[in-house]
């Protein structure tokens, strides 16, 4: 076959699999949202959704979660990165350490988290061994949310912030070091340096990893099942229940189509506000 | 022609070892240990090769609707509960078994309301009752001492519990009776079997009375004096065994693993009675035919296998769910035997007032439990006004009967074919 067709030909077979297995399943369960299971369509179920119970507080919960998380992340992983970057000995196992909970499954690390700051977990009993507290504490409990909160943001940090942190080790690499040595010759500080020279040649990474997490941040759920269960409804976890305890595909279908329309979105603003000029991208 | 020898020898090999072992989807003993006990010891003296296959109860219905529409089924028969199977009869899934029934039931004694239960509200015999269960209380011995003078622990009241919940929190500071309220928690079967039954003496029909006003207003009270992290219990046997919690309201089979664990430290009751008597919910599975079963006589032996006498008892040993057979259960272990004992006197409680599973309601069965815990949330969690939630609450449920056109079932009287009213 000619050099032209070959690569469409050899990425045919993906594409038909991702289409078929992928596209095709995803087109008919976004449809069942605005289909009954007889064709006809209906708004029954997106207003289902709007009108329910949770939905409002779902929405609120989420987009704090995803308003306190994600920049504490970045701030949190630059400074990770940039102290990798500074270290000879030793970095690698600093970066193993780092990406640790890359490995560890969602619910998993949430159910760690719950084993910590369960009333009878391991916080409360460090807590009482120093005296602090007289007995079981509840951290977790609907009647102190803004505890809850901290707790779920505590364990989504620990558990998420390796993926910015890769993501941001490499954009450093990127950095020629020139740059950071003309700058210190002529007596830039390093705060300087950092401002005006790391910063802003590592906006594609930071592009992307904000893109990311915050996509991700949208659909949290395993850790927040995990710790706070009814009391703390996300959107995801909303859709779970529509789908598996109350058995109604669409109105959980419309709740993974608001998902994506939220997330869509927000990446739209990340492109637009964070735009990345094509000359910086060597 | 040697490849060709081959490959007829090797088709037909995988076709004889598909067909050699009886398929049974099962969305009950799911849980790997209990799956493993099913397959190595209650299976084991089964006539034919049993393959038992777990499936989800959310995913159950999908994958029986798809089953049912291939030409010859792979899924020879299948256990359930009446409320899973309910909606596959809906849509004429499931064979008359009336013949197995008759046949069976000379050669062992099965309870007659299961055997009714399994009809499904129709002329013919649906599934075969395979095990019962239902829900209970279950109380840490050191809880004991703070029940109301004159209380009989097997006969309370719910005024009485809120006192005793009342002295336990007054006496060790914490919240020491639980509810299974957690996202995984069959809170909805509380309010169904229990709660509005004993209050009210219905579950639809009362919905939003005045009874129900007031029975909210109670138990919004005695919230007071339950552990706050009952809305992230599952499971009640855990907050038992750490002793978080000493007084639990909970299917049996979630609070049998502490009863087994310490028998000596716990006991078992029935539920409290409200002015309209004791509610309770018996529920039972059953073992179903498809009607495009590949084998309905090696269907018919598993189920005769697992019917019997001794495998009930086994089942019972092995699993915690209770025979619908007679059957001789002197050899179990003290913990099982507490739980039977304290199911006994559920089923047998004088005021008794029985809860059916909502079986007419099929698909929109999640819904209507939805209704039930959202009107908890809003009243006890939320604090919100009762009236209004009752009447709101009470619309959507109208609504929701009268999407799935379900007439009344018990404990509500009933509506004849008309759907059941939200008075």
């Amino acid at each position: 076959m000619n050099a032209q067709r070959a690569p469409y030909v050899l990425i045919a077979p993906s594409v038909i699999f991702l289409l078929v297995l992928f596209i095709w399943p995803l087109a008919e369960t976004a449809l069942m949202a605005f289909r009954t299971a007889d064709g006809t369509w209906t708004s029954q179920y997106v207003s289902k959704m709007l009108g329910d119970l949770n939905f409002g507080i779902a929405l609120k919960n989420t987009l704090i979660l995803v308003a306190i998380v994600v920049p504490l992340q970045m701030v949190v992983a630059l400074g990770m990165a940039m102290m990798l970057q500074n270290m000879d000995r030793g970095r690698m196992a600093f970066l193993y350490i780092w990406t640790i909970p890359l490995g560890v499954s969602d619910l998993a690390a949430g159910l760690a988290w719950l084993a910590i700051f369960n009333d009878r977990g391991y916080f409360n009993t460090v807590l009482s061994g120093m005296g602090f507290i007289s007995g079981p504490t509840s951290w977790l409990s609907y009647q102190n949310p803004a505890a809850l909160f901290v707790c779920v943001i505590i364990a989504e940090i620990w558990r998420a912030t390796a993926i910015v942190l890769v993501i941001l080790v490499a954009g450093v690499q990127l950095i020629p070091k020139e740059y950071n040595e003309a700058a210190e010759v002529f007596g830039a500080s390093p705060w300087k340096r950092f401002m005006k020279i790391t910063l802003p040649l590592l906006k594609p990474s930071l592009q992307s990893a904000l893109i990311l997490r915050t996509v991700l941040a949208f659909e949290v759920f395993a850790v927040v099942y995990a710790l706070a269960g009814r009391d703390l409804p996300v959107l995801v976890g909303e859709a779970y229940n529509w789908q598996g305890a109350y058995q109604n595909t669409n109105v959980a279908s419309a709740y993974a189509l608001f998902i994506l329309v939220v997330s869509i979105a927000s990446t739209l603003v990340y492109l637009k506000v964070l735009k990345v000029k094509r000359e910086t991208l060597s | 022609m040697k490849l060709k020898k081959l490959t007829l020898v090797t088709s037909l090999f995988i076709a004889s070892m598909s067909h050699a072992q009886t398929n049974v989807v099962s969305t009950q003993m799911r849980p790997v240990e209990e799956a493993e006990k099913v397959r190595t010891i209650i299976l084991k003296g089964a006539p034919d090769a049993v393959n038992f296959i777990p499936e989800d109860g959310n995913t159950y219905f999908t994958r029986m609707k798809a089953e049912l529409g291939a030409a010859q089924g792979k899924v020879h028969a299948t256990i359930a509960l009446d409320g899973e199977l309910s909606p596959v009869n809906q849509i004429g899934g499931l064979s008359d078994l009336d013949d197995l029934a008759k046949k069976l039931s000379s050669s062992r004694e099965f309870s007659s309301s299961a055997m009714d239960l399994g009809k499904m509200g129709g002329a013919n015999q649906r599934f075969i009752p395979l095990m019962t269960n239902t829900f209970q209380m279950v109380a840490n011995k050191k809880a004991l001492q703070y029940l109301p003078a004159g209380a009989n622990i097997n006969a309370l009241t719910y005024v009485q519990l809120r006192d005793w919940a009342k002295a336990m929190k007054d006496a060790t500071g914490e919240g020491k009776l639980g509810f299974p309220a957690g996202p995984k928690g069959l809170m909805h079967r509380y309010f169904q079997a229990s709660f509005y039954p004993s209050h009210t003496g219905g579950i639809v029909r009362t919905f939003k009375s005045a009874d129900a006003e007031k029975a909210w207003a109670d138990f919004r009270e005695m919230w007071a004096y339950v552990n706050p992290r009952s809305t992230g219990y599952g499971f009640m046997e855990e907050p038992l065994k750490t002793g978080e919690v000493w007084v639990a309201f909970d299917h049996t089979a979630r609070l049998l693993p502490a009863l087994n664990d310490k028998p000596a430290d716990f006991v078992a009751f029935p539920a409290p009675s409200g002015i309209k008597g004791r509610g309770f919910m018996p529920v039972i599975v059953g073992m179903a035919i498809p009607k495009n079963t590949a084998d309905k006589a090696a269907a018919e032996r598993v189920i005769d296998h697992m019917t019997k006498p001794a495998t009930q008892a086994l089942i019972l040993k092995e699993i915690g769910f209770f025979p619908v057979v007679k059957s001789d259960l002197s050899q179990l272990s003290p913990g099982v035997q507490m739980a039977s004992q304290g199911m006994g006197a559920v089923f047998s409680a004088k005021d008794g007032r029985a809860s059916l599973l909502p079986v007419q309601l099929g698909a929109k069965g999640g819904e209507f439990n939805k209704l039930y815990v959202d009107t908890f949330t809003r009243i006890v969690l939320r604090n919100e006004d009762i009236k209004l939630v009752l009447a709101e609450q009470g619309k959507l449920m109208d609504a929701l009967i009268k999407e799935a056109g379900a007439p009344c079932w018990a404990p509500d009287a009933g509506s004849g074919t008309a759907p059941c009213p939200v008075q």
